[in-house]
């Protein structure tokens, strides 16, 4: 990529939105607008709501910087206006965006691509309502087998996840999820260290260093905590997964992040078992960018400062851009 | 996992303020009715009555004609009050902090009610106070409760540092405490000298019924302090409220208020002299609680019309807030997430307790949304809460 100067440019950068991650997207949305301006561009902070497809067609802008978390920015809809205004943007394209934005998607992605993902079956609130799905249940559970974690299948943030370790729990927690999204999935609970991978990149993408994440207290029904900043700590670089165990675990996020054809950056969230499988949860195609977010922490710890980061995508921004007219 | 709850809460409170929503979450007075030309007028005057105090450092406890504010407006409420028992505070949620600050050291046990102001709950939190709640009924807190939250705190060898009510209007319960219970409380406080803190913002915000007289009012022994403010009877952009309480905790609260802000604002300070001494104040608030009363109606007949079987809710006769209950199988905080979808929100019940109870319960407030959006946000709210009911009784939800 080299240190080669780019001219000066308007850049429009898309954060807030009315997705439940609003308040970590503004954080990144000011994060990155610092970055922009340390980089010599003008930044045009836009929170984005009813009036953004008109500000983006007459605001004149060179580049749109997605920093929009959850429903709206990783669901491939802001992606798709983006394009139909040809103004190159960061980050994944809308396909796969829409892609890693869907939990069971993702998973059947990776299993076909042979990495691995702990076992579940996804059910769809209307298989309830229509189709009487309830009965079926029971069986899922046992395909599946205890513990195991219900979630939203779409969404980034922790809220409306819940561990299940008794059948009897499972049909709170199902009302609980699908609160949160029309699909959920049951997904085997895998118990072992929690590790987030950051990937960079899009021709040729490169991990970051890891990042272990701990929960300050590990007890069982503090399950939920692990999603929350302030609940729990993290090192970077990790400090007790071994060096083999980590090769492995960044081969698998980088043939995520392949497999799902994710360009940019992105984040795979994996939970790595005691005989060292780095099982993958998720990927997250537009990962926190606030001082405290994972990416920045990882970034910092290979010498990056959030400036380089935010210029090799917009090189990467304009460069897809150029390719796809 | 309280505090996860709680941090999830904020990220889903954080989408209330779009202006597409119809938020009954905030606690926010309507405005319409105070005009330009109202405020244009005080400031006016303030500007030529007292240019430099208005613009001047003031004393920590507050100047004398906010001061001269206060006492009439505690007088039309049958109190009588001196200027040296006073101190103004910078909205009556400073007295909950500086009040908390000078009493409570960590693990200090506080009464208060269940469910209690979700404002009070992070300063609860944050003295690290160990707080008991005592359940409402219509007729408000029981003092027949208290008592026997007492016996049991003495069984265990502890002294409640005070107990914390909002006797009329409770926010977010919506009742008020029955005239006997009222004088019951008082009688109790002096026999187990238990120290009250009586916040009282929304009396005279009545719509119906009898006027009941404050604690304060009945009190002969000095047990129970008193929090006004003007937030709701003024404007709360001035930020302004008041404590009364016995000499000694009242010197510590100037103490730490001295620390904390100095003076409260004297700019603001001058506009309530001129409002509560110079002006038709009492025909401003009828008018304001004519326009919740409205609201109210239309809230509650909402409820009736579009929410789930088994519902029920409180009838506030006055104030802001009514609080709502629903089928047990519903998690409140999960319906936030529903009816932030469908741009409506509300306050979950978890928020006005600090023991995690409250889940199917849920905190709505009227004064501040018109009747016909009242009515809106209601009707979606009420759909949501029928989906999940649907729902749940699908799955075979048990509670």
């Amino acid at each position: 990529m080299g240190e080669q100067a780019m001219e000066p440019m308007r850049v429009a950068v898309l954060c807030g939105g009315r997705s439940f991650e609003r308040a970590v997207s503004l954080r990144s949305g000011a994060a990155v607008e610092d970055a922009l301006r340390e980089l010599g561009h003008e930044p045009e902070l836009i929170d984005t709501g009813p009036d953004t497809s008109r500000q983006l067609a007459v605001g004149g802008f060179d580049c749109a910087f997605v920093a929009l978390h959850g429903e709206g920015g990783e669901d491939g809809a802001i992606q798709d206006l983006l394009e139909l205004l040809h103004i190159p943007y960061t980050g994944a394209r809308a396909a796969p965006s829409r892609g890693a934005y869907d939990k069971s998607h993702t998973k059947r992605v990776l299993i076909a691509a042979g990495l691995p993902t702990p076992p579940f079956v996804s059910l769809a609130a209307r298989a309830l309502q229509e189709f009487g799905a309830a009965d079926a249940v029971s069986e899922a559970v046992d395909g599946v087998g205890l513990p195991l974690v219900v979630k939203p299948s779409t969404g980034g943030s922790a809220l409306g996840i819940r561990l299940v370790s008794d059948a009897g729990e499972l049909p709170r927690a199902l009302v609980t999820a699908m609160s949160y999204a029309p699909h959920v999935l049951l997904e085997r609970f895998v118990d072992g260290r929690e590790l987030s991978i950051n990937v960079l990149g899009t021709e040729s993408p490169r991990t970051l260093p890891a990042v272990r994440i701990r929960p300050r207290q590990a007890e069982w029904y503090d399950f939920e905590s692990r999603y929350t900043h302030g609940q729990t700590e993290f090192a970077c670089p990790t400090d007790d997964v071994s060096d083999a165990e980590l090769a492995e675990a960044e081969r698998v996020a980088l043939a995520s992040y392949a497999a799902l054809d994710l360009s940019g950056f992105g984040r795979v969230d994996i939970i790595l078992d005691s005989d060292g499988v780095p099982w993958v949860l998720e990927l997250n195609s537009i990962p926190g960018l606030t001082d405290t977010s994972l990416l920045p922490l990882a970034a910092r710890t290979a010498g990056l400062e959030l400036a380089d980061v935010v210029r090799e995508l917009l090189v990467d921004a304009l460069r897809e851009a150029a390719a796809e007219t | 996992m309280h505090g996860m709850r709680s941090s999830a809460m904020r990220d889903m409170m954080a989408l209330t303020q779009r202006p597409e929503v119809i938020s009954f979450a905030g606690g926010l007075p309507d405005l319409e009715s105070f005009t330009a030309q109202l405020l244009e007028q005080l400031c006016a005057e303030v500007a030529q009555t007292g240019k430099d105090r208005a613009l001047q450092y003031g004393a920590t406890e507050g100047n004398a004609g906010a001061k001269r504010a206060i006492r009439t407006v505690m007088a039309a409420e049958g109190m009588q009050v001196e200027d040296e028992g006073l101190i103004v505070t910078t909205g009556g949620q400073q007295v909950l902090d500086l009040f908390a600050r000078v009493l409570i050291d960590p693990g200090d046990v506080v009464i208060a009610e269940g469910p209690t102001y979700p404002g009070v709950v992070p300063v609860f939190s944050s003295y690290q106070a160990d707080v008991r709640h005592i359940p409402l009924d219509e007729e408000g807190l029981d003092p027949a409760l208290v008592e026997t939250m007492l016996d049991e705190l003495a069984h265990e060898g502890v002294r409640p540092k005070y107990l914390y009510t909002i006797p009329t209007f409770q926010n977010p319960g919506g009742t008020t405490m029955s005239v006997e219970r009222r004088h019951r409380l008082v009688e109790l406080a002096a026999e187990r000298n238990l120290l009250v803190l009586e916040d009282n913002p929304y009396s005279m915000l009545r719509f119906e019924g009898e006027a009941v007289p404050t604690l304060r009012s009945l009190d002969q022994h000095g047990n129970v302090a008193y929090l006004g403010t003007f937030s709701k009877i003024f404007a709360p952009g001035v930020r302004l409220g008041w404590v009364e309480a016995p000499a000694p905790i009242l010197a510590r609260i100037n103490l730490v208020k001295q620390a904390a802000d100095l003076c409260s604002s004297s700019l603001s300070q001058g506009l309530v002299e001129r409002f509560f001494t110079e002006h038709n104040w009492p025909a401003y608030v009828q008018g304001v609680s004519e326009v919740y009363r409205r609201r109210r109606d239309a809230m509650i007949a909402g409820m009736a019309e579009h929410f789930p079987p088994g519902s029920t809710w409180t009838t506030p006769q006055g104030g802001l807030f009514i609080w709502a209950t629903l089928p047990p199988v519903i998690d409140t905080q999960d319906l936030l997430a529903r009816a932030i979808r469908e741009n409506v929100a509300f306050v979950p019940g978890m928020a006005a307790f600090l023991d995690g109870s409250g889940t199917s319960s849920m905190r709505l407030n009227f004064s501040a949304v018109s009747e016909e959006r009242v009515a809106e946000g209601i009707k979606r709210l009420g759909e949501v809460a029928c989906e999940m009911v649907e729902l749940a009784e699908r799955l075979g939800v048990q509670r």
